[in-house]
């Protein structure tokens, strides 16, 4: 028992590391970035395809990927997300929703449908294991996301209260018009915004494909992940993204336990509770509205 | 030579044209007050200098150089800053870092944050507080800092006591005091004619959009003002020129 809640607690630091990305743009711009699943899995192609083609261990290729997810990030906010987010709130999640197809599609006509892995490129670690006291078994690579999860946000966290850059980004994020009569030009702090996401991106794409095998369609899975460590977390709320992360873990693996289809069920149950939960709590008005809305003759 | 010329201005939100045919000059050192009824475009005017809303014809110049089309976040890094009305803090933030925004522009000058706690003593204890939970005084002092701590050459202050009690717009304006005696080109807008008249060294007075009286403050009678407010002047030319 004890050895499945820490499997969960671990496997939390996956998903804080994959949806801390989708809660940053989401609180910084407002858009919700269904792509975010999609270019983690390309993010984890590109270490494959430096691993497998060019024997550049996967730790030594995210130097590499990471500063071209970033630059990717850049120009997706000005030549795409920008545009679209100028016609509406909508667009933005079409435009991303598009993009994910076209991305799914690309890599599909690329690399086929063979399942890959960079598990056989990092020697043991995928497997490997602490033993503690009490026959529990700890997975390195687990310990090793959950340390990413936490300096990820710390880091994120420094970095926006103490720079005058992350100091613009939540101005931004607060007020983008009254950040321009400050001086911050807004479209320059989104762009870095998503340039940061698209690292946090590049690093659970590189922890997928270490963990466990991904194909060409794998990104879906990984985008409904995030999204619900999103929501259980508060969206916008970075270290209420690894609690998110923490309790979508502990639903799954103790899903998996009552029963071997459990583990996707028990995450979406307390999903959708949490949900439940928030409309109840702040949101009577809400139901109100739909009552209203069902009941109204139009 | 004039700091800020204002030619032939149209400003529309939309269908709506707020601002029609505005012009003038501001030359450096002069406080100006704009009165005027609400909507009479007063705060979009101030907003379209700032460049936050640009305007759909017209041009405004800064120091002779046409800034008609630059965005407001480059308009500060030259000079000109607003206290928008409401306040519009970012609340989440503290009343340090609020003030640090202020500098993002990075234009050279003596304001810092010590001379803004100088400037506005209230402020100091609450240094650490999110302003969100300042009062609305505080929140004003902190607004008026923000600006001032871009340097700017032009400051645009917009209802500046909206929203507070008689006493704290008294506190405000005490303050404001060494700020509008030291040649800072300030424009305000104020609802408040005699505190208008007593601050300024010009006012304007606008109806539906358009400038309809453009005086020196110490030539300038409340009964004019007035008039011009409700538009009385306008309606009495036009009797005349009917009769």
């Amino acid at each position: 028992m004890i050895n499945t809640l820490l499997q969960g607690i671990l496997l939390g630091g996956y998903y804080a590391v994959i949806a801390c990305g989708l809660s940053f743009m989401f609180s910084v711009m407002r858009i919700i970035n269904l792509a975010h699943g999609s270019l983690a899995v390309a993010a984890a192609y590109g270490l494959w395809l430096l691993a497998s083609k060019f024997g550049i261990s996967p730790f030594a290729g995210l130097l590499i990927i990471l500063p071209v997810m970033a630059a990717f990030g850049w120009l997706l906010q000005r030549f795409v997300l920008e545009r679209s987010a100028s016609g509406g709130a909508l667009l933005p999640i079409l435009t991303t929703f598009g993009l994910a197809i076209v991305i799914d599609n690309l890599l599909f006509e690329q690399f086929g449908a063979d399942t890959r892995s960079l598990a056989p490129f990092i020697g043991n670690l995928s497997y490997a294991s602490w033993q503690l006291p009490g026959h529990i078994f700890v997975g390195k690579l687990a310990v090793m996301m959950m340390v990413t999860a936490i300096i990820i946000l710390g880091g994120l966290q420094f970095f926006l209260s103490r720079f005058a850059l992350g100091r613009a980004i939540r101005a931004t994020a607060e007020d983008p018009d009254t950040a321009g009569l400050v001086g911050i030009d807004a479209r320059r702090v989104n762009a870095t915004a998503t340039a940061i996401t698209m690292v946090t991106i590049g690093i659970a794409g590189a922890f997928l494909a270490m963990r466990a095998t991904f194909s060409a369609y794998a990104g879906a899975p990984q985008l409904l992940f995030a999204f619900e460590t999103a929501v259980i977390g508060g969206a916008g709320s970075l270290w209420g993204t690894l609690v998110g992360g923490i309790v979508l873990g502990l639903a799954q693996s103790l899903g998996a336990q009552l029963h071997p289809q459990g583990f996707l069920i028990g995450g979406h149950v307390v999903f959708l509770l949490v949900v439940f939960l928030r409309l109840f709590r702040s949101g009577m008005p809400a139901f109100g509205k739909i009552r209203a809305f069902l009941r109204s003759p139009a | 030579m004039s700091l800020l010329s204002i030619r032939d201005l149209d400003v529309r939100h939309g269908l709506l044209q707020a601002v029609r045919c505005v012009s003038f000059d501001i030359t450096e050192g002069e406080v100006l007050a704009l009165v005027g009824a609400n909507g009479a475009g007063k705060t979009t005017l101030l907003r379209s200098i700032a460049g936050a809303h640009l305007p759909a014809a017209g041009q405004v110049f800064l120091g002779g150089q046409d800034i008609t089309a630059v965005p407001s976040h480059k308009r500060i890094a030259m000079g000109i800053a607003l206290v928008p009305e409401g306040r519009r803090l970012f609340s989440q933030m503290t009343v340090e870092e609020n003030l640090l925004l202020g500098k993002t522009a990075g234009r050279k000058g003596d304001w810092t944050i010590e001379r803004v706690f100088d400037a506005f003593p209230n402020l100091k204890p609450r240094r650490r507080a999110k302003t969100g939970h300042l009062s609305g005084g505080e929140q004003q002092a902190t607004a008026i800092g923000r600006a001032l701590m871009s340097n700017p050459d032009i400051l645009l202050l917009d209802e500046v006591s909206l929203g507070l009690s008689p006493l704290v717009v008294d506190r405000v304006y005490t303050q404001l005091q060494a700020l509008l005696s030291s040649g800072t080109t300030i424009v305000l807008v104020e609802q408040d004619l005699g505190r208008a008249m007593n601050v300024a060294s010009r006012v304007i007075c606008m109806l539906e959009g358009r400038v309809v009286l453009d005086r020196p403050a110490a030539s300038v009678i409340r009964d004019e003002i007035t008039n011009a407010y409700f538009g009385l002047h306008h309606r009495a030319d036009e009797d005349r020129s009917a009769s």
